[in-house]
């Protein structure tokens, strides 16, 4: 027994110490996986991205069950990755109990704070750029209404409805919202088919534009948008281009930015509380050659010059998660 | 036909059908363009290589110890539970529920406690469908995988809209009080001096399983009843010729069978969670169908099978984090492991028997 310990013990230094240097980073990516065309695909590019400026490496793993959340953070940290990052809420409650284990690790969070000296949490103002969307959809619909189509139902996804909301309000105060939640469960950033049923149901109140913040559901939505002839909004990447001329524009969530600062930054990044908003590049709309005729000159101005009051403050929108109320929506 | 000699049977064969499940998931592993002898290192130290890999391969086996026996047990009155998954959930709610609202002195009363109700919610959510099956005869294998989602969505309704802290985003229970955390299989080992690696989620809840195996074996081999659900699960016209009722057995097994499912919960929920997540099962119901096959429904012949599968899911992580061999790879390892040792039983017992029994013939 012993000398087959020792044979795999040997095996595993062999197999383990191959490829890997110390200090690289390393990203986990959550359940859903990485090639999700939205969130965790994000997170994904934005570490491509580092490697191919930077030519170094970076480890990554996509989990398959929840126990491995814990498992996958000490392992890489154990083995002297740093920084981590993970992309998801989810890893909250792991990050919580491993961070103190491994003070001399970086960790970053996206999308939820971990209150510990050596992590990075990264937050986005969503509601800012949901508003300016929400903004450019009332502007762009013909019928005064307008459509939003969530993922999973969560304070994080009513934040968006509820910026989306009060934009549409803003640019026109008779506009009505309807908004529309895919489900309760993490089924629900995955189901382009009932994405698809839920912008029908919209289509047939009366909405003619929806914007999805859904995950892979909102492939659902979008197809389903171009082939009934009205206009959507794609979520965290630049989705323009998967139907072009039929996405009026998407809310950049720039999760891939969060990422290559993060491996930029290397170990020992700076830690704490992280805002990324309109201001720093970090929420915003996409413009490109696929959405240039929807999107008018005159709308383009006023819409950037919406986000220069809220970068100023002159325009304040009421984030969701702040009490759990939106002014101008009701779930 | 010869009939093949009983070890042969019940070493022989599993593990010639591992062999070859193993050798076609290498031949995967080196089409995608892999090195697959670095894999299969990689898998089997990393899951039992270091007492790390020990503590995560005996957590998953725990899992698959108690829906293994859960399977085996409706195995012998013949009767085909696929419902493990939900009776594993309603267990979880079970645990859950004292775990949050009964303040426990100390996490061994606590434990035991969790065994009764995680036992008393697998069961009866096991019940209607024995219920239905004996009185009305509504096949057991779709009603029990119609539990399954009605199990589902209930856990959803329970978890997001009544026991999930206001403003968290996980569909999860809060955390469960301290004193509720059992200790870990690290902490006990090292407390008698031996050196096992304590961040693993391996708990006390092994030993539990271990004392599930004596149980099972004890109530089929041992007892009044065990020997009316094996005669039921022969010949059911027998059965109730020499006096036993059907309807009995049904209820009596298939409740039995959803305790053990719903113990499992004590393990994941309790042990290593600390709390109640949705869709904590993972699919380890379904897992415990094709141990409770290849053991052979047999306490001691699932015990070793879920050790195999525990394995499977640890060497499988290990290959997650170290290589780039994705993720939908690992699972086709462990379904060609499930495919070739449960499925395809029959036809490696051919192939065996061929081999083993061609020279007697030869003699004779």
């Amino acid at each position: 027994m012993t000398v087959m310990n020792k044979f795999l013990g040997a095996a595993a230094t062999m197999a383990l110490s191959a490829g890997v240097a110390s200090a690289d980073p390393a990203i986990i990516f959550d359940l859903g996986g990485k090639f999700d065309k939205s969130f965790n695909e994000a997170a994904f590019n934005g570490a491509t991205r580092w490697a191919e400026e930077s030519g170094a490496k970076f480890a990554e793993v996509e989990l398959q069950s929840d126990a491995q959340r814990e498992q996958a953070l000490r392992r890489f940290a154990e083995k002297g990755f740093n920084p981590i990052v993970m992309a998801g809420f989810a890893f909250g409650n792991a990050l919580g109990e491993v961070a103190g284990d491994y003070p001399d690790t970086s960790f970053v969070i996206i999308d939820m704070v971990v209150d510990a000296p050596n992590v990075r949490s990264v937050v986005f103002n969503e509601h800012e750029g949901s508003y300016l969307v929400g903004y450019m959809a009332a502007k762009a619909s013909k019928t005064n209404t307008v459509g939003f189509i969530g993922g999973m139902d969560i304070p994080l996804i009513r934040k968006f409805a509820c910026g989306y909301a009060q934009g549409a309000k803003a640019a026109n105060a008779d506009a009505t919202v309807i908004s529309n939640m895919t489900g309760t469960t993490g089924a629900a950033w995955n189901d382009p088919v009932k994405g698809g049923e839920l912008t029908r149901a919209q289509i047939s109140q009366g909405a003619d534009v929806v914007y999805a913040a859904a995950g892979g559901t909102g492939l659902g939505v979008l197809q389903t948008a171009a082939d009934e002839g009205i206009l959507s909004i794609g979520v965290d990447s630049n989705q323009n281009h998967l139907h072009p001329g039929k996405v009026l524009t998407s809310m950049m969530k720039r999760v891939d930015n969060a990422v290559y600062n993060a491996m930029k930054d290397g170990p020992g990044l700076t830690t704490g509380f992280n805002v990324m908003g309109l201001a720093n590049e970090g929420v915003g709309y996409s413009m490109d050659d696929n959405n240039a005729s929807l999107v008018s000159d005159e709308l383009k101005t006023e819409v950037d010059a919406v986000a220069a009051q809220i970068i100023a403050g002159d325009v304040a929108v009421h984030d969701y998660m702040s009490d759990e109320t939106c002014p101008a929506l009701t779930f | 036909m010869e009939q093949l000699p009983k070890w042969v049977d019940l070493v022989i064969v599993p593990l010639v059908g591992l062999i070859l499940a193993f050798f076609l998931s290498m031949l995967m592993v080196l089409v995608t363009g892999h090195d697959p002898m670095e894999a299969l290192s990689l898998m089997i130290s990393g899951a039992l290589g270091s007492t790390y890999g020990w503590g995560y391969t005996l957590y998953y086996a725990t899992n698959f110890i108690f829906t293994g026996l859960a399977v085996a047990v409706a195995f012998h009155a013949s009767l085909f539970n696929i419902g493990g998954e939900g009776q594993a959930a309603l267990g979880g709610l079970g645990v859950a529920l004292i775990c949050l609202f009964i303040p426990w002195p100390h996490w061994s009363i606590a434990l035991l406690a969790a065994i009764a109700f995680a036992g008393l919610f697998g069961a009866m959510w096991a019940l209607i469908p024995a219920y239905l099956q004996a009185k009305r005869g509504s096949h057991i294998v779709i009603t029990t995988i119609m539990f399954n989602f009605i199990a589902a969505s209930l856990l959803n309704y329970v978890i997001v809209n009544k026991l999930r802290p206001s403003g968290s985003m996980d569909p999860a229970t809060g955390k469960f009080p301290e004193v509720t955390h059992l200790p870990s299989l690290g902490d006990i080992l090292n407390a008698v001096g031996i050196p096992f690696s304590k961040g693993t989620p391996a708990n006390v809840t092994l030993i539990v399983a271990l004392l599930a195996c004596v149980f099972v074996y004890y109530l089929i081999w041992r007892t009044r009843l065990g020997y009316q659900l094996r005669a039921f699960g022969k010949s059911q016209p027998a059965a109730v010729y020499a006096g036993i009722s059907p309807i009995k057995i049904t209820i009596v097994t298939m409740m039995i069978s959803g305790a053990l499912a719903g113990l499992m919960a004590i393990n994941n929920v309790m042990g290593e969670a600390e709390r109640l997540i949705l869709g904590s099962v993972e699919g380890a119901g379904f897992i415990g169908i094709a141990v409770a096959l290849m053991g052979r429904s047999h306490p001691v012949g699932i015990l070793f099978s879920a050790l195999l599968f525990g394995a499977l899911y640890q060497g499988g992580a290990e290959l997650g984090l170290w290589t780039s061999i994705p993720r939908e790879l690992v699972i086709v390892i462990q379904a060609l492991v499930i495919l070739f040792t449960g499925a395809l039983d029959n036809m490696v017992r051919l192939m065996v028997a061929k081999v083993l029994l061609r020279p007697k013939k030869a003699e004779a």
